[in-house]
């Protein structure tokens, strides 16, 4: 069990900037997602921990103790790889036992771990085969297996589900979310899968261009982004993004956002005096599809009716996507499939502010 | 009558289209057994023409009879050959060159492979040229030259390497050491690097990392390089002929040669014994290692 703590780290290919200054401390048994489009410096930043390359500047702690120059077998970490790197000439069992083996644990206690991380991990009845006679989950468990065995300080899972299909996927997802629960071992883990992100993480780590853009609890990084990347990053399908202007109403009529000729929205009493600085200036409109709802009986406040003219409609079963022009942007919203309108048809929709974004285009950060 | 036309066009059509992937797989099964026959028959001829001199005596031999028969079959060749000091300590010299070179040459190329392969130092990528180049060389031109470092060495040491059969240990590594790096460098290149750095992870060094590791997941290439290696070092004939002389400095391949031809007079019923025993320790060596040359070793080791 330990702090893992990144302090201004750089890693640079051939001058080429990988990770551009990383500020990131994660706590004893927290498990950190750090998620982001490929490229992003995100597996980078992983393997600077696993100690696989070597920072270019900066520090990282694991513990206390400052580990640059510490090898990846002495930094008493466990890895989990995105295809599994099992040894393929060895059974589970010895795949499991051989870093045990390698520090010269004794037999019966090597045994013991062995069983045990199987036992969690629900792979007792495969510790005899051979990993080629694995499917593709059974392999991803062993490889986990091997990490759980160690009791390493830290475990580092690089994008361990990518390869897996997205059923299996699912529930990997859940197996992992268990073994933390039980093992609670300060975990950090990459993946570009946002939804990934926001089930496991205890806290997540947006990041784009080799920088964090956001570091939160996943209901933190969802409702309140701080940049244009993360709002439009985290959610799926993403928010919708519709160039406004914010107009000062004066007087009594208050702040409004003007999204087309036709269509504008009032801002809600409590945003008012956050965005009152910014008012006549063009900025950027920012609305979940799940906060663009279909009209049921009395307008709570905060809340905007408008028509718009349906383009596509597509129904997932227990909710129905709409799809909508607004001065020449797309914009989905997400219905009762009862309500939805057909394409082509007028559907009254009602706009959630309460949960509305504006964002400065020149800093794309969240106002 | 354009009816009837379009059915019969339909007909052959269907008829032609029916079976027709079986029909092409027979064909060319037809073809790929006729020229393996072809093969075999090329192939196994002078085995089996060796096998029948051997039978044969020498008036046999000379005499003009069916020279794919044995009218008289002995064995007086075989009891000739294997009673006499001079063949057998040929045959303990070829040994002893081939182990040691087989040896030498793994403990070197394995470790050049896996340095030139996975440890990216500088320069590694044009020594790994290199190494290849090396091999291209032909012997006929290294023999001269090693000729004068030999005789450098002796200017300098007082040390005689000539004419001692130990000196082929030194010699054919030259000839196989860079193939079989060659061969290394390509199977160490594709075990995934994760392995590596699973193993690096789990604690291994990086001597552990090609011992418990490389090793066992490349067998098949280096099997393949031990049986390469083997064959040269069993069956070269030129650095033995240039650099020993001596009956009892003599390896196999050689000691047949100058032994068993007397002048103009030669021995075919022994030297084909000779050559036949001479070929069966590799024939041996083949079909044990090809029972542990299990290909695609490294199945399951990622994402298949």
């Amino acid at each position: 069990m330990a702090e893992v703590a990144l302090r201004n780290i750089v890693k640079t290919f051939d001058r080429t900037p990988a990770v551009a200054g990383i500020d990131l401390d994660i706590s004893d048994r927290e498990f950190v997602v750090l998620v982001g489009p490929s490229g992003c410096g995100k597996t980078t930043t992983l393997r600077m921990i696993a100690g696989l390359e070597e920072a270019t500047s900066g520090e990282i702690y694991i513990g206390d103790q400052l580990v640059n120059d510490v090898p990846p077998k002495d930094r008493d970490i466990a890895m989990v790889f995105q295809n599994y790197a099992l040894y393929p000439h060895m059974t589970v069992y010895e795949n499991m036992s051989f870093g045990l083996r390698l520090k010269k644990f004794p037999k019966p206690e090597i045994k013991e771990r062995v069983e045990n991380a199987a036992r969690i991990l629900d792979i007792t009845d495969l510790l005899g085969r051979r990993p080629k006679q694995l499917s593709g989950g059974q392999r991803q468990r062993v490889a986990m297996g091997r990490a759980i065995v160690r009791n390493p300080k830290v475990f580092l899972f690089d994008e361990p589900l990518s390869n897996l299909d997205a059923k299996l996927r699912v529930q990997m997802r859940t197996e992992i979310k268990k073994v933390h629960q039980k093992v609670t071992t300060t975990t950090v883990y990459v993946t570009h899968d946002q939804i990934e992100a926001m089930t496991l993480a205890d806290r997540v780590v947006v990041m784009n261009g080799g920088k964090i853009e956001q570091i939160g609890t996943p209901n933190d990084v969802y409702h309140h982004p701080k940049t244009r990347f993360v709002a439009g990053f985290i959610g799926s399908p993403a928010m919708n993004f519709i160039p406004c202007r914010l107009v000062d109403g004066n007087g009594t009529a208050g702040l409004s956002v003007k999204l087309s000729d036709k269509l504008s929205f009032p801002v809600p009493e409590a945003r008012v005096a956050r965005y009152r600085p910014q008012a006549g200036r063009d900025l950027l409109f920012g609305l979940r599809p799940e906060d663009v709802i279909e009209k049921r009986g009395e307008l709570p406040p905060g809340r905007a009716t408008f028509e718009a003219q349906l383009d596509v409609v597509e129904p997932m079963g227990m909710e129905t996507m709409v799809y909508f022009v607004v001065d020449g942007t797309e914009v989905c919203g997400r219905v009762n499939p009862a309500a939805a309108g057909k394409a082509g048809e007028t559907m009254p929709l009602v706009a959630d502010l309460n949960h509305m974004h504006l964002i400065d285009p020149k800093t794309d950060q969240v106002l | 009558m354009t009816t009837a036309t379009a059915q019969v066009g339909t007909a052959r059509h269907g008829a032609v289209r029916y079976g027709s992937i079986a029909r092409g797989q027979k064909r060319a099964l037809y073809w790929s057994y006729f020229f393996l026959i072809l093969f075999v028959i090329f192939f196994l001829m002078p085995p089996v023409y060796m096998f029948i001199t051997s039978l044969k005596t020498s008036a046999e031999i000379g005499a003009v009879t069916n020279p794919w028969w044995v009218y008289h079959p002995t064995l007086q060749n075989y009891i000739d050959l294997l009673s006499q000091a001079q063949f057998l300590t040929f045959f303990k010299n070829s040994a002893l060159v081939a182990v040691s070179v087989v040896s030498v040459t793994m403990v070197v190329s394995i470790l050049a492979a896996f340095s030139l392969a996975r440890m990216k130092f500088w320069g590694s990528g044009m020594l790994a040229t290199g190494v290849f180049l090396t091999y291209l060389i032909p012997e006929s031109l290294l023999f001269i030259p090693l000729f004068k470092i030999f005789a450098f060495i002796h200017d300098l040491t007082g040390i005689e390497l000539i004419n001692h059969w130990w000196v082929l240990i030194f010699l054919y590594p030259t000839l196989t050491v860079p193939f079989c790096t060659w061969i290394m460098i390509g199977y160490f290149a594709s075990i995934p690097k994760e392995l590596d750095e699973a193993a690096l992870i789990d604690g291994a060094g990086y001597l552990q990392i090609l011992t418990r590791v490389f090793i066992p997941v490349a067998l098949p290439g280096i099997i393949a390089a031990t049986i390469f290696c083997f064959t040269v070092s069993w069956a070269n004939f030129l650095y033995p002929l240039a650099f020993t002389t001596s009956a009892d400095q003599l390896v196999l391949p050689v000691g047949i040669v100058t032994t068993l031809i007397k002048g103009d007079v030669y021995n075919w019923g022994q030297i084909m014994t000779g050559a036949l025993l001479g070929a069966a320790p590799p024939l041996i060596i083949y079909a044990f290692l090809m029972d542990y040359y299990i290909a695609g070793l490294t199945a399951g080791a990622t994402k298949g």
